[in-house]
């Protein structure tokens, strides 16, 4: 071994705010700078919130709580209430989820785990590329390629079959018109996939490969290493995903708008016409006439907000619930 | 295959659990293990020893066919565990690692309670009741010398235990779906004095009912606990003996020269 060197090390020589004088100030300027900026986005939110406040009080004042459940929207009579476009939002975005999520679930678990590597990429590649769609391009695909298809073959089929149950065949009942809630459900589905498995497929690649090899080591499958021991891996990564999903499809417009059949009526078929907040918005900001007609838009916009913000707020607390049950960690 | 590659199983002694003929294991292009033939035998330890990159993890993640979760790497020869090739592409797998269990470098608690972290893997294989459970859990747990430390707080999280505790979790895990062999990829790599201690003396009461074999980077460990080492190299096996033989008086220069120091 070699002995060590006694030399002694030549220091610069240093004086308190000497040559790193301008870099602290710098670095000063710097942390108030991001400081500004993170504080902007408090500061948008709140300047959001309160210009729908205030721009939504004559519909506010008018109609008070009963704006959320009145189903009428009847701009001659100038009464106005939120109740099916809500519906409408609240249930595309849920039945959206229905099919995204699983089938999301399955590409992600395909991408990860299965795949042969010469696939990986290019698969996750046409996946992200489904999300750079313009959401326009799927309205037209829905309402001329989509709809009339889905009217002529699937929606028969499950009238038949499914709207034949009691009670829950009520959602599928109906004549087979092609556009409606199912269809822009759907459609949305279809638009979110790739925001879900892509996250999915992120949080699954971050699993440790050898705590999935213990897994294995153990004689579970492949089911059950992903059921069991990824995906209680990647919870946080996977409410995520859905959420930011759900986020997506709640606010999405202009798909919505071509295929949900912009009806102020309200049915408990899916297959019958509907509406959602963004759509409603979206064909009647243009000729909305008078201030009432048109601060009870912003009373809608307002509650799609809302509603985004409970969802958020759900699923935070969903997270924290299932963190408590496993038990602390370390 | 060709017949000369067919051993006769009587030549396999009865007292040996796991027979390698002839292995050779494939990185993609990369030769890792060259014709590997050795016996290990029952309720024994068997300790690999070597620099890195000589094969040694290698080796043992054949024996529960745990290379095959990566399409590239491939096999040839034979791994006979009590005569029977587990190598064969028709056995399954997952019924080979309920015979031969494993435990890695890094302590691998699943994200779940500790009680569940046991019984996880007895749910692969058997119906048992709540009951039943339960005493099982309480006997791996008995038996990787954990219980005394995690009985009042089964339904928390494996994760909060101390890395030494995560260990030997790990270790009940493996024992508690009764295998008959236990693969230690250096068990005791990430762990303080005190818990490598502890796990070598549990590696130690292992023996008398399970074949143990184990990967480590540490000679005085080998020395310890083996009653059998295997030097390797480049993906050779050098010397392999009786521990005693190995540290006292190896029959390859080699051997000598890793084990004294002079080089690794």
């Amino acid at each position: 071994m070699n002995p060590i060197p006694t030399q002694p090390v030549e220091r610069a020589p240093r004086h308190a705010g000497q040559a790193r004088g301008s870099g602290y100030l710098a670095d000063r300027l710097f942390e108030w700078l991001t400081r500004f900026f993170a504080s902007l986005v408090l500061f948008t939110l709140l300047a959001i919130l309160v210009s729908l406040v205030v721009t939504s009080a004559p519909s506010l004042k008018a109609f008070g709580f009963s704006f959320l459940w009145s189903d009428d929207w009847d701009p001659v009579q100038d009464k106005y209430g939120a109740l099916i476009p809500v519906y409408g939002t609240l249930v595309s975005s849920f039945v959206a989820l229905l099919i995204a999520v699983p089938i999301s679930f399955g590409i992600a678990v395909f991408l990860t785990e299965m795949s042969p590597p010469w696939l990986k990429r290019p698969l996750g590649t046409a996946i992200e590329l489904l999300a750079a769609i313009p959401s326009i391009i799927y309205g037209m695909w829905g309402l001329f390629s989509f709809a009339p298809l889905f009217s002529r073959t699937l929606q028969p089929f499950l009238i038949e079959t499914l709207g034949k149950i009691p009670f829950a065949g009520q959602l599928f009942q109906g004549p087979p018109l092609g556009i409606g809630l199912l269809t822009a459900s759907i459609i949305l589905a279809i638009m979110v996939i790739p925001f879900i498995s892509s996250v999915m497929r992120d949080v699954f690649e971050l699993v440790p490969a050898v705590l999935k090899e213990s897994a294995y080591g153990l004689g579970a499958t492949t089911w059950e290493v992903v059921w069991r021991v990824v995906l209680p891996y990647t919870r946080a990564g996977v409410v995520g995903g859905v959420m930011l999903g759900l986020g997506r499809a709640l606010g999405e417009t202009m798909a919505v708008t071509f295929v949900i059949g912009n009806t102020q009526h309200l049915s408990p078929s899916l297959l019958a016409p509907g509406n959602s907040i963004a759509s409603s918005l979206a064909n009647e900001f243009a000729e909305a006439v008078g201030d009432l007609y048109t601060s009870a838009l912003i009373e809608l916009g307002l509650l799609l907000f809302i509603i985004t913000t409970i969802v958020l707020a759900m699923a935070k607390l969903m997270l924290l619930r299932m963190g408590q049950r496993e038990g602390t960690r370390s | 295959m060709s017949h000369s590659e067919v051993f006769n199983l009587s030549s396999i002694a009865p007292e040996v659990r796991i027979a390698i003929r002839n292995l050779n294991f494939y990185y993609g292009r990369f030769h890792a293990l060259k014709n590997v033939t050795m016996d290990i035998q029952t309720n024994k330890v068997t300790a690999f020893i070597g620099p890195s990159g000589c094969g040694k993890s290698t080796l043992l993640r054949t024996f529960n066919r745990l290379h095959e979760l990566y399409p590239s790497n491939r096999t040839t020869g034979q791994i006979l565990l009590d005569g029977k090739n587990v190598l064969d592409r028709r056995e399954d797998p997952t019924l080979l690692r309920a015979r031969v269990g494993m435990v890695f470098q890094k302590p691998t608690p699943f994200p779940m309670s500790i009680y569940e972290n046991i019984a996880f893997g007895v749910r692969l294989y058997e119906k048992l009741t709540s009951v039943e459970m339960d005493e099982r859990v309480e006997w791996a747990l008995s038996k990787a010398a954990l219980w005394p430390e995690v009985k009042d707080k089964l339904r928390q999280s494996g994760n909060g235990l101390s890395g030494g505790q995560q260990q030997r979790l790990c270790i009940a895990r493996c024992i508690a779906i009764k295998p008959e062999v236990i693969l230690l990829d250096e068990p005791c790599s990430a762990l303080d004095p005190i818990s490598t201690a502890h796990i070598e003396e549990l590696v130690h009461d292992l023996k008398s009912d399970y074949t143990v074999v184990m990967v480590t980077h540490n000679m005085q460990q080998a020395a310890r606990v083996s009653d059998y080492t295997a030097y390797m190299y480049l993906g050779e096996l050098i010397e392999f003996d009786e521990t005693d033989q190995i540290f006292t008086k190896p029959n390859q220069k080699a051997t000598e020269d890793y084990i004294t120091g002079k080089f690794g």
